[in-house]
């Protein structure tokens, strides 16, 4: 059987079974399609969330980050994590005793205020577009490695996918979807982890791979980290383990990272569907169980990559390369550029300036490098300058694919996309070809299960909490069902558009706003909504409106405006969610103190919501 | 947060005349009152060492961590990239323990049998 057959079983497999799913669990109240009728097992809502979290994303790039930037990729690790700390101990427990379908509605009636309620939809559907945007693009690419197919179809293929089961069936359609979705990730994540492990470390637990030694081949076994900082060393790149981003900067974007985490509504709304307070913190424990498994894997899967990269590329001839070399170079994720003419493959980093900070080594020219050293003079415009590979057409079949680059004036001669350290490891390893079908099927999973969460978050938003709660809230609990399913077609019809048109690297810088935005909007306005009975309504509006413009601002200003990167206090814009938290709360207060206190009934709420009892499920009124 | 000035701001016990009514409603609502109370302290020292682990292991003190190792890798990039999650996990089922036992303590227990 052929790679190509593989594929079509796996994902072709995966997609009947979801597909079968959805028909056997139609919505047809609100009640079904917002909380899945609120009697979800802790277990099964664990996979889900766990599904509805790691996304495209995290599947595909994040070990290839890791690999790539070593102990600085730890922000990610603790910050995706660590949320789920500061989310199961200050925000869901009390939000599901709340007893509401949405986040929105929480701080329309907390806030007794439907300006509150709008500054809630207009962050939940800027925070949700941003991603799904992001999901579409990572089906449309996998797609199109895949099967040859254009990138256009496979969005739509994905997008049509989603909104028959997320679209049709609501979060109870979504909620057993995911729950498959998370056994395929965590197998295509963790089986290729296993054998490379045991092909590097002789150890059969891929987790412990790290602290383990490195007993590939006859040399004595050295520890693992040792063994990838001494290749660093040699070839010029930075020490694996050092990090090259300030301590303050690292300190701050992994506390935005954790807050904006426990903020992101399509992960608090999961909570919504268990039975009771008690099972929410339940269910967070298998959350973060699941969550771990893959994130745990994360950092030993880029340390072998690297490895693997650095021992086996550097000095190759090109002629005597391994297949898979080949085969992405096909897809256009790999490049060899013979600077040397030996028929060699270099590939080296920058080495080390003055004061010991690594310098980077890119192969390609860009324009300003250009610039350098030509003495300032304007490129002509037939020079190609570009972080990526352009490829010219070439004659043959056979030998490395033509480059039309500028070649920047360096030893490095080899790119990659950080993306194959995941997708290309199976092959890398010599894993058969089932387990690299299984590998692209996880891939999908990632990208639909966080898609369909994503979508659910946004169609709830504009027909509870605009139509019903805002436009007209004599509307009946068939017609919201309707509204819904038509907002989740058209946000949908939104993203696939994005993703097959995406504004330049516009989707990769707005990441940061998502996250940026959920800590210094959501995060903060629900905790004090909870744990303290004087914030009132406009103590929370001021504060939500002086946190986002703070965080917006400077996102906007540096990724957009400024064109230059000297951050205020080395802070980089990932990071600014967290001063614009701080923000929140110092406005929140203070405003407040000098405003009238909530009434009564508001207070009652409060009090009401701290007391774990008869959480009920989840109603409209 | 600042329950403690919270609770001044109000008076909980409303002015009434007697009542077997506002006699248990008192009491329910001081038993909250200590539930709160105690479930802040929990909360607490969870977040406490959520923080230790996270943003104090695994960056600020971290090079001074360096100096000790696990198996083969120093300690503080361990518990950055590894060893964090690990307590993340273990934390929450501290909680989820604690909670629960919270809950019975004040009569909250029989709620959420699965």
């Amino acid at each position: 059987m052929t790679q190509e057959i593989w594929n079509f079983i796996f994902i072709g497999g995966s997609f009947a079974l979801y597909i079968w799913i959805a028909i056997r669990s139609r919505a047809a109240t609100t009640k079904e399609y917002y909380v899945a009728s609120g009697g979800v097992s802790p277990f099964a809502n664990g996979m889900a969330t766990a599904a509805d979290w790691m996304s495209a994303a995290t599947f595909i790039s994040m070990a290839g980050i890791v690999a790539a930037s070593g102990y600085d990729a730890s922000r990610f690790l603790m910050g995706w994590t660590g949320g789920f700390v500061l989310l199961t101990t200050l925000i869901v427990p009390y939000l599901r005793k709340f007893n509401k379908f949405t986040v929105t509605d929480f701080l329309g009636d907390r806030f007794y205020s439907n300006v509150a309620r709008a500054v809630g939809v207009i962050c939940a559907v800027f925070i949700c577009m941003t991603y799904i945007m992001g999901q579409m693009r990572g089906v449309g690419i996998v797609f199109s490695r895949l099967f040859e197919i254009e990138i256009w179809l496979g969005v739509l293929i994905g997008a049509g996918i989603v909104f028959f089961y997320a679209g049709l069936g609501g979060m109870k359609g979504i909620t057993y979807t995911q729950v498959a979705q998370y056994c395929v990730m965590v197998f295509a994540y963790t089986i290729p982890a296993i054998f490379i492990s045991m092909l590097l470390t002789g150890n059969v637990v891929p987790q412990l791979g790290l602290i383990g030694d490195f007993t590939k081949g006859d040399a004595d076994p050295v520890p693992l980290l040792s063994k990838l900082n001494s290749l660093n060393s040699e070839l010029g790149f930075a020490q694996y383990t050092d990090g090259s981003l300030g301590k303050l900067d690292m300190f701050c974007i992994t506390a935005a990272l954790m807050c904006g985490t426990a903020g992101l509504p399509h992960v608090i709304v999961r909570f919504f569907t268990v039975k009771s307070v008690n099972a929410v913190r339940k269910s967070a424990c298998w959350t973060l169980l699941f969550i771990a498994v893959i994130y745990l894997t994360a950092p030993t899967v880029g340390a072998f990559a690297r490895t693997n990269l650095l021992s086996e590329v550097n000095g190759a001839s090109y002629a005597a390369a391994p297949d898979w070399l080949k085969n992405w170079e096909k897809r256009s994720l790999i490049a060899w550029a013979d600077k040397n003419g030996d028929g060699k493959i270099q590939h080296f980093g920058g080495g080390v300036d003055a004061e010991g900070k690594p310098l980077k080594a890119p192969v390609f020219e860009n324009k300003k490098g250009w610039m350098a050293r030509n003495d300032g003079a304007q490129p002509p415009a037939d020079l190609v300058f570009s972080a990526k590979p352009i490829y010219a057409e070439r004659e043959t079949e056979s030998g490395p694919r033509p480059l039309k680059n500028v070649l920047a004036d360096n030893d490095n001669e080899f790119y990659y996309d950080k993306d194959i350290l995941v997708m290309a490891n199976p092959e890398m390893a010599g894993l058969p070809m089932w387990v690299i079908a299984l590998v692209m099927a996880g891939c999908v999973a990632a990208a639909l299960s966080t898609a369909a969460g994503l979508l659910l978050v946004l169609s709830t938003s504009i027909s509870h909490d605009l139509m019903k709660k805002i436009v007209s809230p004599s509307m009946s609990d068939s017609q919201e069902v309707m509204w819904a399913r038509g907002a989740s077609f058209a946000f949908l019809a939104i993203a696939a558009y994005f993703g097959i048109n995406p504004p330049s690297d516009f989707v990769a810088k707005t990441v940061a706003f998502a996250f940026g935005l959920a800590a210094s909007s959501f995060f903060p306005t629900i905790l004090m909504g909870i744990f303290s009975k004087r914030i009132n309504r406009e103590g929370a509006i001021c504060g939500m409106v002086a946190g986002i413009a703070l965080t917006l601002g400077y996102i906007i200003y540096f990724q957009f405006i400024a064109g230059h990167t000297n951050y205020i206090l080395g802070i980089s814009p990932e990071g600014i969610g967290f001063f614009g938290m701080l923000l929140n709360f110092a406005v929140a207060f203070l405003v407040s103190y000098m405003t009238p206190a909530p009434p009564q009934e508001i207070v009652e709420m409060v009090q009401r919501i701290r007391n774990p009892q008869d959480a009920g499920t989840a109603t409209h009124e | 947060m600042n329950s403690s000035s919270e609770q001044s701001d109000q008076n909980p016990y409303q002015p009434s005349d007697t009542g077997q009514a506002n006699a248990n409603s008192a009491n329910k609502r001081s038993r909250d009152d200590a539930y709160w109370a105690k479930s802040l302290k929990i909360v607490g020292v969870i977040l406490l060492l959520w923080a230790f682990v996270s943003l104090g292991c695994g960056i600020l003190f971290r090079n001074l961590l360096d100096s000790f190792s696990v198996g083969g890798a120093p300690f503080g990039f361990w518990m950055a990239q590894q060893g964090s999650i690990i307590v993340f996990l273990l934390l929450l089922i501290v909680y989820m323990f604690l909670m629960n036992w919270l809950d019975r303590e004040h009569g909250f227990g029989d709620e959420g049998k699965q």
